[in-house]
């Protein structure tokens, strides 16, 4: 085995400080540590994309980054999109629109379609399928995934020109 | 899927990284974005007792597009490549090709140094660079040497970088002409089953200058000149572009595997180059 480090992460704008070995994924620090489990292991062979969360700005499967890697970095999980009471705008979207069955591909999918919406906050329906391509969904067949996104991008531009 | 331990290192600068390779040998080995590393790790197909993580060195950042030369730092990622309005005018065909790698995550972070320097002849960026005729920049502790593309790949996962050697950037000349990046692939994220690269410029509506390259069809990027050579004063009509498929069909060496045996490599390495060809010329 070899030796500890303190690895520091800010997780949903929590710093979290821990001692972990430098082979441990950020997905078990995540799940195991901190126990954010909304971000899932589906195939843990950076395929999936169940594992799903923003790091300093990028969608990254966390079962292909490790710990050591990530220390110092600013991350955000399903669970820092919202609360229970107070849904993020995609999470109603996929409630609205039926953009998930079983569920297990859905904070993967969230998360993603964040930063999609944050890099391109009016993507076309090609856009979305492109930019959704990383995260596999066994239930739905996409197609109300894709809605969902579509309905959430309208939904915030149209809050966006009201704020202004 | 839970790596051998390792000792983890974050050097800022290029003489840090090569003093740890030098200090730790055979034992080290460096990480850009890790998503052709880590994967092996995970699998236990590689074992990297001190790994050297490249991400906080700053020199090894940057795209520059300086007159008529190209500059990439190794750490650039295929997502910068997508973003880059530089390249987007200088080479229009590194944008075409980066978007068909992998998907949005895997390009967040994997980098065009790891993805050349693996040696993995599944990568898309190894032959996009010898049809562009890129030089890669290697520093290591006897100071910097220029490798062509073309001469850098020599058996899978084989190159000509020594292991104490750090690729530092990728050089070439802005493009001009045409250019297409056909890459044919069982699913979105998957390697290619067969890609062809082309470049080609016209005069007086004749093919002035072609270079082609192909992915995945041999345990090395394949540059092909004799099909390129086939093209040059032809207008790239249809029995022009089968006598380049023809000569490029001579160049492969392609194994069967999982994405198929060897007949039906060599049928779609013909569709990509045909394909590509008929989009380069019609941009040309
Ligand atoms: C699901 C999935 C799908 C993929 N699909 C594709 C695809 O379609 N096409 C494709 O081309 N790639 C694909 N990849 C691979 C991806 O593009 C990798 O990120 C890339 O091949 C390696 O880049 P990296 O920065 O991640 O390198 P790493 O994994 O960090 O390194 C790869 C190797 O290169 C060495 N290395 C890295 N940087 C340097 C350097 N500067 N100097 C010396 N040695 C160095 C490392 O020691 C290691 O041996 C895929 C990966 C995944 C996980
Ligand atoms: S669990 Fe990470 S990609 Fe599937
Ligand atoms: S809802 Fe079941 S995997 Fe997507």
């Amino acid at each position: 085995m070899s030796k500890k480090m303190q690895i520091t992460l800010t997780v949903n704008g929590e710093v979290q400080e821990l001692l972990a070995e430098p082979r441990e994924l950020l997905i078990h620090v995540l799940r195991e540590r901190l126990n954010l489990t909304g971000a899932h292991i589906g195939c843990e062979t950076s395929h999936c994309g169940a594992c799903t969360v923003t790091m300093d700005g990028k969608s990254v499967k966390s079962c292909t980054v490790f710990a050591a890697q990530a220390n110092g970095a600013s991350i955000t999980t399903i669970e820092g999109l919202s609360t229970p009471d107070n849904l993020h705008v995609l999470q109603n979207a996929f409630r609205e629109h039926h953009g998930l069955q079983c569920g297990f591909c859905t904070p993967g999918m969230i998360t993603r379609a964040a930063q999609l919406l944050a890099d391109n906050p009016t993507p076309t329906e090609e856009e979305v399928r492109f930019g959704m391509a990383g995260n596999l969904c066994r239930c739905t067949g996409y197609q109300n995934i894709v809605t969902s996104v579509l309905a959430a991008a309208t939904e915030m531009s149209a809050a966006r020109e009201a704020a202004e | 899927m839970i790596p051998a331990a390792f000792d983890y290192y974050r050097p800022d600068t290029i003489q840090d990284a090569l003093a740890l390779l030098q200090t730790h040998g055979d034992d080290a080995r460096v990480m850009a974005g890790g998503h052709s590393l880590i994967p092996m790790m995970k699998l236990r197909m590689a074992e990297v007792p001190h790994l050297i993580d490249l991400q906080a060195i700053a020199d090894l950042r940057g795209i520059t597009v300086d007159g008529a030369t190209v500059r990439i730092g190794a750490m650039v990622t295929q997502h910068d490549i997508i973003q880059s309005a530089d390249l987007a005018r200088a080479a229009p065909i590194l944008r075409e090709a980066a978007l068909q790698i992998a998907d949005p995550q895997v390009r967040y972070m994997g980098t065009l140094g790891g993805n050349v320097a693996n040696g993995d002849p599944g990568n898309d960026m190894p032959g996009l660079m010898q049809c562009l005729g890129a030089e890669f920049i290697l520093t290591g502790p006897d100071g910097t040497r220029t490798i062509a593309a073309r001469e850098f790949f020599e058996a899978a996962y084989m190159t000509a970088r020594a292991e104490d050697e750090i690729l530092t950037a990728v050089t070439f000349a802005a493009m001009t002409g045409g250019y297409a990046y056909e890459k044919q692939k069982r699913k979105i994220g998957d390697y290619a089953t067969a890609a062809a690269a082309v470049l080609l410029t016209k005069e007086g509506g004749r093919c002035a200058t072609a270079s082609i390259a192909m992915t995945n069809l041999s345990d090395v990027p394949v540059w092909s000149q004799a099909a390129a050579e086939t093209l040059v004063g032809t207008d790239c009509n249809p029995d022009a572009i089968k006598a380049a498929m023809a000569a490029m069909d001579g160049d492969i060496d392609p194994g069967a595997d999982n994405r198929g045996p060897v007949a039906f490599k060599r049928h779609a390495a013909g569709i990509v180059l045909s394909r590509a060809i008929a989009r380069a010329w019609s941009r040309a």
